[in-house]
């Protein structure tokens, strides 16, 4: 789960990292009395999982309330790079005097972890990468061994950070570190990194992506729990809890196994279709589930078929037909659907399907003769 | 021959006594499969359909002489059992379970590898691993797989690894051993343990690669194919759509940045001169071309 800037904040505070006072406004009076409390002058900052905010006008920094109230009615409500800006952060505007970059990830190709830090901070990192690979100093850190304080000054010092800084940077880098292991993120990238004018480093951003599968351990998780879905597609999916990621297209897409639905959106495409979702119902799904993903696929109106594609191994195949069968009856199906079956008791679940064959329901017998006649339903329709 | 498990594999279940574990154990016993034990804390001393139960995996090694592991026991508890098996000197662990949080699961892989060289981790988040007509060990469909070769199946994930065994077997081509090593970031066994074990697998003459998108398992097997392996390889991989930045199902499955895409897989794996298939259907029948087989 991607927390946006300010629950990153709000996570790394908890975790002992110092950063700007602020607080979140979704209205401009909200705004305006936000910026008051927080003190002027203020950045007012675009909540959007998605970088490059600053250059689409996404940022901007205030000196009093009417000012406030004009940047907040510009900003909320602006496209960013396709993410519709809903919520502010408004904080203590800072006096910067350098930028460094830090961030700590799972490295899983080495299976290990993996430190970055530089002193050319403030810019997207991806670039400093290309351009300057040697102003990156990169550090492994064993699963099992941790970094120590002493460690992360010799880090501060290989990366160029200030001098007078570095013991400041070795506890900060060793709480950032621990904020991704104690507290179960995958990501922890702060940037910039900044050093104020009185020589104190303060996290200035926060891009901090949380594991969903530690989720059992951090009930206090709950309260960012909004920052599970991107739109209103997921959340009704979410709400039901299906595994759904939302896509642009017109065939709606079910199967069961993460593989398998990946596959299946391949096949969408090269049979010339563009699929509208993703949504893997798991392995043993019930009726009753796949009746409710027909629900969630077929609320999406830009959907104009659904291909439902299951090789049964522990989902029985006859359960997945009488559950398609349901979601007919119980609800009135914009889309056709067209539906593959395979393995565990597939014949048994044709069998329940063939009787109810018209132009809403289509078996097809193999993969890609379901995506084919699914593009096409869809292309008609 | 056939690689990790064989007839005379000794399995110990750990969660015997859940839904899951009594479910897909009594399944891998019927298959055929020497399932001797099952471990769940607290309930020592029970038998399920005449399977032993023990409280301790260490207790069914001493009585029973399990040398297998499979675990479907929940994501809390899976890393500490995996290590409770290493700890008791099974030699392989197969983990079923979904859902272990990433930090877990990477102390639990590098400790395996510090400590327990001799224990091999399959999975987590897989489906186990089969040797059509002498073991399966997991979740596998046993029907749907061929016994007798001379086919080696490696895959990130189930469905599809089920979808090309029942395109081998329609191929009749038979399968030495099909692993799913699993859908999560850091697995136990990867892609290049398996393709070294079929190369080293005087019955294996062909693998099946199916990879996904995430991480770079593809690449590194990709290399291992084009410089220590003698046999053909035949490859899929999912996710040539899937957008960036987005978890797909399982939780090793995202592109992050410019890595892990499925089209740089693609490319590594033809590069290495392994044949790679638009589709999934297509596995079989490209299979027994590169094998020069006509249909069985």
């Amino acid at each position: 789960m991607d927390l946006f800037e300010y629950q990153g904040k709000q996570f790394l505070a908890g975790m002992g990292v110092p950063v700007p006072a602020g607080a979140v406004a979704d209205t401009p009076d909200q705004a305006v009395a936000a910026a008051g409390s927080v003190g002027y002058p203020v950045a007012v900052k675009a909540q959007v999982r998605v970088g490059g905010r600053g250059k689409a006008g996404g940022i901007r920094l205030v000196r009093d309330g009417a000012e406030a109230r004009a940047a907040a009615e510009a900003i909320l409500g602006l496209d960013i790079r396709g993410h519709l800006v809903r919520r502010l952060w408004l904080e203590a505007a800072a006096d910067v005097a350098e930028e460094y970059y830090a961030s700590f990830t799972v490295d899983r190709a080495e299976r290990r972890y993996l430190g970055m830090l530089s002193a050319r901070g403030g810019v997207d990192i991806e670039e400093v990468a290309a351009s300057e690979p040697e102003a990156i100093a990169r550090l492994p850190i064993s699963p099992n061994g941790g970094l120590s304080e002493a460690d992360a000054r010799s880090w501060a010092e290989a990366a160029g950070l200030a001098s007078d800084v570095h013991d400041q940077a070795a506890a900060m880098l060793v709480t950032l570190f621990g904020a991704l292991t104690g507290g179960d993120a995958d990501l922890v990238e702060v940037n910039p990194l900044i050093v104020t004018a009185d020589r104190r480093l303060v996290a200035l951003d926060a891009k901090v992506s949380l594991d969903d599968s530690a989720r059992f351990r951090h009930p206090e998780w709950e309260e960012w729990g909004t920052a599970e879905w991107h739109d209103e597609r997921e959340r009704r999916a979410r709400e039901r809890g299906l595994n759904y990621v939302g896509l642009t297209g017109t065939v709606g897409v079910i199967g069961n196994g993460a593989g398998l639905v990946l596959s299946t959106l391949d096949v969408v495409s090269q049979a010339g279709g563009t699929p509208a979702n993703f949504l893997d119902v798991g392995g043993g799904a019930s009726a009753d589930v796949i009746a409710a993903a027909l629900e969630v696929v077929d609320g999406d109106e830009k959907v104009r078929a659904v291909l439902v594609n299951i090789f049964g191994g522990i989902t029985r195949c006859d359960e997945v037909a009488r559950g398609i069968l349901d979601a007919m009856g119980r609800v009135d199906l914009r889309s056709p659907i067209v539906v593959r079956l395979d393995g565990t008791n597939a014949e048994e679940g044709r069998v329940l399907l063939a009787d109810h064959q018209s132009d809403r329901l289509v078996s097809q017998p193999t993969m890609l003769d379901a995506a084919q006649a699914a593009v096409a339903l869809a292309a008609g329709g | 021959m056939s690689i990790f498990v064989d007839a005379s594999t000794r399995v110990v279940v750990q969660g015997l006594t859940g839904s899951q574990g009594r479910f897909h154990g009594l399944r891998n016993r019927a298959y055929g499969t020497q399932v001797v034990a099952g471990v769940t804390p607290g309930k020592g001393g029970q038998d399920v359909d005449g399977i032993p139960v023990f409280d301790a995996v260490a207790d069914a090694v001493a009585q029973t002489a399990a040398d297998t592991s499979v675990i479907f026991v929940p994501a809390r508890m899976a890393a500490a059992a995996v290590l409770e098996a290493a700890e008791a000197g099974i030699r392989l662990v197969v983990c079923i379970t979904e859902g272990i949080p990433v930090h877990d699961e990477l102390r639990l892989v590098d400790r395996l590898a510090s400590q327990f060289r001799g224990t091999r981790l399959v999975g987590p988040n897989c489906p186990g691993v089969i040797s059509p007509g002498r073991c399966n060990v997991g979740i596998t469909p046993g029907e749907i797989a061929l016994a007798g070769g001379p086919v080696g199946v490696v895959s990130r994930s189930g469905t599809l690894t089920y979808q090309a065994l029942q395109e081998l077997t329609r191929q009749g081509l038979g399968q030495t051993t099909c692993v799913g090593i699993g859908g999560d970031p850091v697995p136990g066994t990867r892609f290049v343990d398996c393709l070294r074990a079929f190369e080293d697998d005087p019955e294996t003459e062909a693998v099946i690669l199916i990879g996904e998108i995430g991480g770079d398992d593809e690449e590194r097997a990709a290399r291992f194919i084009a410089g220590e392996m003698s046999k053909p390889v035949v490859a899929y991989v999912a996710g040539m759509t899937a957008p960036p930045g987005r978890r797909m199902g399982h939780a090793g499955a995202i592109i992050s940045g410019s890595s892990g895409s499925a089209s740089a897989k693609v490319e590594a794996l033809r590069g290495a001169g392994a044949t790679v298939v638009a589709n999934p259907t297509e596995l079989g029948s490209a299979m027994a071309a590169v094998l020069g087989r006509a249909q069985g």
